[in-house]
C-alpha cells in the first residue's frame, strides 16, 4: 500500500499520462511493460478456484485480462469519467461487448441514422443473425426518438460527433429520453474523443470507441474500448436486463448488479462477455494505445485548430460547394456543439466539390499530402471520396442519403503545418475545377 | 464527516490498523457478495468472525459462526455490515455498547448500506464509520488490484510500491 496515495481530482493532461500507471512494482520499469503471455501461474488450487469465481481479483488467461491492456482500461474509464472500462479488439467489437450485455435474441435497441457507415451495416445485418433488431431513427427529432422505443427495447446509441457529417448529438436530452424509458444511452465518443467531450458528464450510460482513432493517434494499432458509467441501476430493471440483473447460469447463479454493484458491468463484459465473443485486445496494441493518450490532449488542441482552418479556407474557395463542419457560422449542429464540444469540433468532416463524381475523384487523385485511404484519426492527414471507395456499392439515392454523394469528400485533418494542407487542397481543387471547365 | 466522499488516506488507515473484522449477515453460499468479501479479506490476512443467527455453530470458510455481536469472542476492531440498511441502526448502537468489551474501533456499512444519523451516534460515541464501501472493494483499489479488472482506482502516483514478501 502507497502511503502517499491521496483523494484527488487530477487534471486531464495529467491522468492521459499517469492514470492506470503506476510504476511497475516488480522491477521499477516507468513506462507500462507489455505483458505479452497469455496465462498466469495460480498460487494453489483455493487461489485458482477464487479466481474462475470471481471472488478475488487477478489474472487467470489473457482472453479475459491482461495487465497491459487493464492499464488502458484504467486510463480511458479515467479520462471519461467512468467507473471502469473493457477493452476489446476493435470499435466494432466493442459495439457487439456493449450490446451483448443488455441484449436477448428478440430485443431491439434504438440508433441514430447518422452512423458511421460501418456501424449501420453491423447494427443492421450482422446482428440480425443474432436475432438483435435495430430501429434506425433521426435523432435530430428527439420525439422521433421516444416513439421508437417499445417494450423490447434496451438502449439508445448515437454517437456524440458522427462520422462523417459533422453532426452532434443533444446528449443531455437523450439521456433524458432513456432513462425516462428505463434504459440505458450508449454512446460512441470516438471522434471527439474525452478531450472534446465526456458524455457520461451530460447522462450516457456507457461511452465506446474505436481507440484506432485518435486515441492510439498514429493509424498503429486496432482496438475499441466500452465505458461504463456505473451509474445505471440495472437491479431495478431485472427482467429488462437479465444478463445483468439476474443470476448468471455461467458463474453457478452469481447475479452481477448484487454481487458488483456499480462495478456489474464491466466485470460481466470481461467475465462474460470477453470470455465467451473472445474479441481481446492484444497487449502490444494496448500499449501503442496508451502511447498515444500520453500526447492526447495536445494532439487534439492541434487537430481542432488545424481543422478550423481549413474548413474556413474551404468555405471561402470557389471551387467548393458546401463544407460540413460544426464550426462554421450558420452549421445546423452549431449550438448543439458549442454546448457539447466547447474546446473544438474534431478533425474529421466532409465537403462538397463543385463538379461532382468526376471531381471528387480528381481531387482525391491530385492530393500530394493528403494520404488516400479509409481510416480517421491519424497524426497524418486522410482523404476519402467515399462514392468511389466505401459507399460505391449503393445507388446515387442511396449514397446522397448516407451522406456520401457523389461530390463528397471526407477529411481527417492531422497534424501536418496547416499552410501546407491548404497548399496541397488548393492544388488539388484548383485540378479538379480545370477538368470540370476542360468538360 | 462527510460519508458521501472519503480521502484514500482514510480508508487505508483502516484497513491497515484493522487485524479482525466481525462480520454481520455473512453467508454459507459461495455466490453470495459476504461469501466473497469474506473470502478475499481472509486471501488478505484479516481474521473475519462470522455473524448470523440463522447458521450460528456452524463453520463458514474455517471461521465458526456466532450468532450475534455480543457472543462474538473478542477482540474485534471492525464490525461490517452485511445487513440492509434498516437493520444497520441497531447494528451501530449494538457496537457503541460493546466497543470497550470487544475492542471496536469502526463500523463499516456495506455498498448500498446507509444510515446518517446512526453514523452521528457511532461518530459520537469515537468509532471511525464508513458506510456504502465494500472493504473488499477498498482494499483492492488501493492495492492496485481492481485496476487488474479494468476499474478506475483514482489513484494516482508516480511512486514505487513496496511488494511484501509473499
Amino acid at each position: 500500500m502507497s502511503e502517499t496515495s491521496k483523494q484527488t481530482s487530477f487534471g486531464f493532461e495529467t491522468r492521459s499520462i499517469h492514470a492506470g500507471a503506476q510504476p511497475e512494482p516488480v522491477t521499477g520499469a516507468r513506462q507500462t511493460p507489455i505483458f505479452q503471455n497469455t496465462s498466469y501461474v495460480f498460487y494453489d488450487a483455493d487461489h485458482a478456484a477464487s479466481l474462475f469465481n470471481l471472488q478475488t481479483f487477478g489474472f487467470i488467461y489473457s482472453r479475459l485480462t491482461n495487465p497491459t491492456v487493464a492499464v488502458l482500461e484504467e486510463r480511458i474509464a479515467s479520462l471519461e469519467g467512468g467507473r471502469g472500462t473493457t477493452c476489446c479488439a476493435s470499435g466494432h467489437a466493442a459495439q457487439i461487448l456493449a450490446l451483448f450485455a443488455l441484449m436477448e435474441p428478440g430485443d431491439d435497441f434504438v440508433a441514430s441514422t447518422r452512423l458511421y457507415g460501418g456501424s449501420i451495416t453491423q447494427f443492421g445485418k450482422t446482428f440480425r443473425k443474432f436475432d438483435w433488431s435495430v430501429r434506425f431513427t433521426d435523432f435530430d427529432h428527439l420525439d422521433a426518438v421516444r416513439a421508437a422505443i417499445g417494450p423490447r427495447t434496451k438502449a439508445l446509441f448515437c454517437e456524440s460527433l458522427a462520422n462523417p457529417g459533422g453532426v452532434v448529438s443533444d446528449l443531455e436530452a437523450l439521456a433524458a429520453i432513456a432513462h425516462d424509458a428505463g434504459i440505458p444511452l450508449i454512446v460512441d465518443n470516438t471522434l471527439a474523443t474525452p478531450w472534446l467531450c465526456r458524455p457520461i458528464d451530460w447522462g450516457a450510460d456507457l461511452v465506446v470507441h474505436s481507440t484506432t482513432k485518435f486515441l492510439s493517434g498514429n493509424g498503429t494499432a486496432m482496438g475499441g474500448a466500452v465505458v461504463d458509467s456505473g451509474r445505471f441501476d440495472w437491479s431495478a430493471h431485472r427482467d429488462r436486463f437479465p444478463g445483468l440483473a439476474k443470476p448468471e447460469p455461467a458463474y453457478h447463479g452469481l447475479t452481477f448488479a448484487e454481487t458488483f454493484g456499480d462495478m456489474a458491468f464491466t466485470m460481466q463484459a470481461h467475465a462474460v462477455g470477453l470470455r465467451d465473443l473472445g474479441a481481446t485486445m492484444a497487449p502490444q496494441h494496448a500499449f501503442l494505445t496508451l502511447l498515444g493518450c500520453e500526447t492526447l490532449a495536445l494532439r487534439m488542441e492541434r487537430h481542432c485548430s488545424n481543422a478550423a482552418r481549413i474548413a474556413a479556407f474551404l468555405n471561402d474557395h470557389p471551387a467548393v460547394a458546401w463544407v460540413n463542419y460544426a464550426g462554421l457560422p450558420g452549421n445546423r449542429y452549431g449550438d448543439l456543439a458549442r454546448k457539447y464540444l466547447p474546446k473544438g469540433y474534431g478533425s474529421v468532416y466532409t465537403f462538397g466539390v463543385k463538379g461532382g463524381y468526376q471531381a471528387g475523384l480528381k481531387v482525391v487523385e491530385s492530393v500530394e499530402l493528403f494520404s488516400h485511404l479509409a481510416n480517421v484519426g491519424d497524426a497524418r492527414s486522410l482523404i476519402l471520396h467515399p462514392a468511389s471507395t466505401t459507399h460505391r456499392q449503393l445507388s446515387e439515392a442511396q449514397q446522397t442519403a448516407a451522406g456520401a454523394g457523389p461530390d463528397v469528400i471526407r477529411l481527417s485533418i492531422g497534424l501536418e503545418t496547416v499552410d501546407d494542407l491548404i497548399a496541397d487542397l488548393d492544388r488539388a481543387l484548383s485540378a479538379a475545377q480545370a477538368r470540370t471547365a476542360a468538360e | 464527516m462527510n460519508h458521501d466522499r472519503y480521502d484514500n488516506g482514510y480508508i487505508l488507515g483502516i484497513l491497515q490498523s484493522v487485524r479482525t473484522i466481525a462480520m454481520v449477515g455473512a453467508s454459507a453460499k459461495w455466490n453470495r457478495p459476504s461469501f466473497f468479501a469474506m473470502k478475499y479479506l481472509q486471501e488478505k490476512g484479516y481474521r473475519v468472525l462470522p455473524i448470523n443467527p440463522g447458521l450460528a455453530g456452524q463453520e463458514i470458510l474455517g471461521e465458526t459462526v456466532w450468532p450475534d455481536l455480543a457472543s462474538t469472542p473478542g477482540p474485534f476492531e471492525m464490525v461490517d455490515v452485511f445487513r440492509a440498511s434498516e437493520y444497520a441502526g441497531g447494528l451501530v448502537d449494538e457496537s457503541i455498547r460493546l466497543k470497550d468489551e470487544k475492542g471496536i474501533e469502526v463500523v463499516w456499512m456495506q455498498l448500498g448500506v446507509r444510515d446518517a444519523a446512526a453514523a452521528e451516534r457511532a461518530e459520537a460515541a469515537g468509532l471511525k464509520v464508513v458506510m456504502d464501501r465494500c472493504p473488499k472493494i477498498e482494499f483492492g483499489r488501493l492495492n492496485a488490484e481492481l485496476s487488474w479488472a479494468g476499474f478506475d482506482s483514482k489513484v494516482i502516483t508516480a511512486r514505487r510500491r513496496r511488494l511484501k514478501s509473499a
